[in-house]
């Protein structure tokens, strides 16, 4: 019993410390970045449970503000090779175990 | 020459096509050139009107010819029955069959036949008949029309990279892991960087610090460091004169009696300030090797802007600090307790404060015509103890005749007026009575080492007038000094009785100031513009004059 309660507390440690925004790759501007990174935060934590709508939600507001055919990619493991339009790029991790991948590519 | 033969070549070619197209291949990604080029140039286009019989178009047109070839040749059998006909179109009207049946009506066998091949006729005829009754005249016109160009555009496809990576839990853990220990390795340098900074020597070898942040932030870290690296280079590069500054001592200084030598050490040169003259010098009293120099213009017609320049003896290629005004700059003062604070006069009158430790070209407080500037270039700024509220304070002194105490008030210069020049005997009587007092121009002062109300102040007409803070009316006492004007006065920092000034006219003069004739007069035979009191020796001072020497 003490285990797994420490086993929990760990747990809510790890989720703590390890929920900020952590940018992997990234390849645009530095507005275009902070603004992309907020709307993620945003999304994800809206749509929990949810990853589709989050992503709709992502690319919707990417093609209105930076232009048309954002991808959106969200998800806990998965693998994957793309072909993006240059300084429009954004892979960043998320909530300890999310990973969001948004590019444009037209 | 004459008889060189040249060969022309007719080609088909059209020497306006292009000789390469490239086009791009969306599919293998890549420009490919275009292998064969149009070369047909076309002069003149007119669009035909001939259409092919087997076509609709040309069916039809053939029809309607035919009907009026057939009709051409039944109207010159119709001649005779015309009279028919114009009783026919008279009974007729409108419709045809009733035409019809009053043909046969009207008819004879002539007339029948007549009648019969007027049917056919008739109607065709009819409708000519018809068109001419309602006046249609066909008439068709077609405007210009311009000449068609070709013209194509191909932008350049956007740029496009490709990337591959793995999402997966462990990588995510493991990215957040290695983040969060960058983020404490880097609080932990941060922690031992402080103290480091305070103890921090001049001759430090560059270190490069790490930079773990994004890319904008290693300039600014790099500064501190390239900084050390320039104060170094230069100091490599001048070794030997920095030696010399240590050590200087010349053996043949002996044998030379009278004269000694004296070594340039270090020429400062800054290309901004090149038009400008030095007005001013000040060593800061905090940071031995920190002065400062003032910049501006003495000649009345060429005044410019000033400019306020420090250096440091470590780095003598380029100035640490540089400031810049509109109006040229006379003379300037540290602070003894707040090294940071300089007080500077300018030749417009005003006086202004800067503060070192901001990274702004502006003075931090400034005076100005409405608060009680000068009017007269400010010869002398000298700051002063800081008065009983803790506010800082300085004098100066100026050609309008005023010495003037300037007191940093809540973020203000505040000044109040400690005395006004008069020049005795020079009151003018008008007619009515009044008096006016001319004022003499004050242009160098200087304080009292010990007994801080008194203090002297040196003016154009010759005249050192021994004053105190407490009276602002009266001298307590006048010196006849000199001719002409009095550069410089100095109290001796260690016999308190006696001080030394320096004039145009040639003559450098010691006084006690108990008595009324001066001590010593050393006479230069040039005018002499500036006179100090070494500080550590009650009998040495050093003069300059304007021939250099």
């Amino acid at each position: 019993m003490a285990d797994t309660g420490e086993g929990k507390k760990e747990e809510a440690d790890y989720k703590r410390l390890h929920s900020f925004p952590l940018i992997r790759h990234s390849d645009m501007p530095e507005e275009m970045r902070v603004e992309a990174m907020k709307l993620c935060v945003t999304a994800c934590k809206k749509y929990s449970t949810n990853n589709e709508s989050a992503a709709k939600m992502i690319k919707e507001m990417m093609d209105k503000k930076f232009g048309s055919s954002w991808h959106v990619v969200i998800g806990e493991a998965f693998g994957f090779e793309i072909t993006y339009e240059v300084k429009n790029l954004l892979y960043m991790f998320f909530g300890g175990n999310l990973a969001v991948c948004v590019w444009k590519c037209s | 020459e004459l008889k060189e033969e040249f060969t022309r070549v007719l080609t088909a070619n059209n020497p306006h096509a292009p000789q390469n197209i490239v086009r791009y291949s969306f599919k293998e990604r890549t420009y490919k050139p275009i292998s064969h080029v149009d070369q047909m140039a076309i002069h003149f286009t007119l669009n035909g009107n001939l259409v092919p019989k087997d076509s609709d178009e040309g069916r039809r047109q053939c029809a309607r010819l035919s009907i009026t070839s057939e009709k051409a040749p039944v109207e010159t059998s119709a001649i005779p029955s015309e009279e028919a006909e114009i009783k026919d179109e008279e009974s007729r009207g409108d419709t045809q069959a009733a035409g019809k049946e009053e043909a046969e009506e009207s008819g004879t066998a002539e007339a029948a036949e007549a009648a019969e091949e007027e049917e056919s006729p008739a109607p065709r005829v009819k409708e000519q008949k018809l068109a001419n009754q309602f006046n249609f005249i066909e008439r068709a016109s077609m405007t210009l029309s311009n000449p068609m160009q070709e013209r194509a555009c191909q932008t350049e496809p956007t740029p496009r990279k490709s990337l591959s990576a793995y999402a997966n839990q462990w990588i995510i853990y493991d990215a957040y892991v290695e983040e969060i220990q960058k983020q404490e390795m880097s609080k932990e340098k941060e922690k031992t960087k402080a103290p480091i900074a305070k103890r921090e020597a001049v001759k430090k070898k560059g270190r490069k610090p790490t930079s773990l942040e994004s890319q904008s932030d290693d300039i600014t870290k790099i500064s501190k460091a390239a900084k050390i690296i320039e104060r170094m280079v230069n100091q490599n590069t001048f070794d030997d004169i920095a030696q010399d500054f240590k050590y200087f001592e010349d053996a043949s200084d002996e044998y030379r009696g009278q004269q000694g030598t004296l070594l340039p050490l270090w020429k400062f040169q800054y290309d901004k300030t090149k038009s400008l003259a030095v007005t001013a010098i000040s060593w800061n009293p905090k940071y031995k090797d920190l002065f400062a120099v003032g910049y501006g213009s003495y000649d009345f017609t060429k005044q410019g802007q000033g400019m306020i320049v420090l250096y440091t003896m470590k780095n003598p290629s380029f100035p640490e600090y540089v400031f810049s005004s509109e109006s040229g700059i006379m003379c300037l003062d540290f602070h003894n307790d707040h090294p940071h604070l300089m007080a500077v006069g300018f030749y417009d009158g005003n006086v202004a404060i800067y503060n070192l430790k901001k990274s702004t070209s502006q003075p931090s407080y400034r005076s100005s015509a409405k608060a009680g500037k000068h009017t007269e270039p400010v010869w002398q700024v000298k700051w002063q103890k800081d008065d009983m509220e803790n506010n800082l304070n300085f004098f100066s002194v100026s050609s309008d005749g005023r010495i003037v105490s300037w007191t940093l008030v809540k973020n203000e210069l505040v000044h109040t007026d400690v005395i006004k020049l008069s020049a005795e005997g020079t009151t003018m009587q008008w007619p009515e009575g009044l008096q006016l007092q001319m004022l003499g121009c004050g242009t160098s002062f200087d304080f009292h080492k010990k007994i801080d109300n008194l203090f002297l102040v040196g003016t154009e007409e010759g005249k050192i007038y021994k004053c105190s803070k407490s009276y602002s009316s009266q001298f307590l006492d006048v010196f006849e000094a000199h001719q002409m004007a009095v550069d410089s006065v100095s109290w001796n920092p260690y016999h308190l009785k006696v001080f030394i000034s320096c004039s145009s006219d040639w003559t450098v003069k010691i006084w006690d100031h108990t008595i009324k004739t001066p001590m010593f007069v050393y006479d230069l035979r040039s005018a002499v513009g500036d006179v100090a009191w070494s500080p550590y020796s009650s009998t040495v001072f050093a003069a300059v004059t304007t021939d250099g020497k």
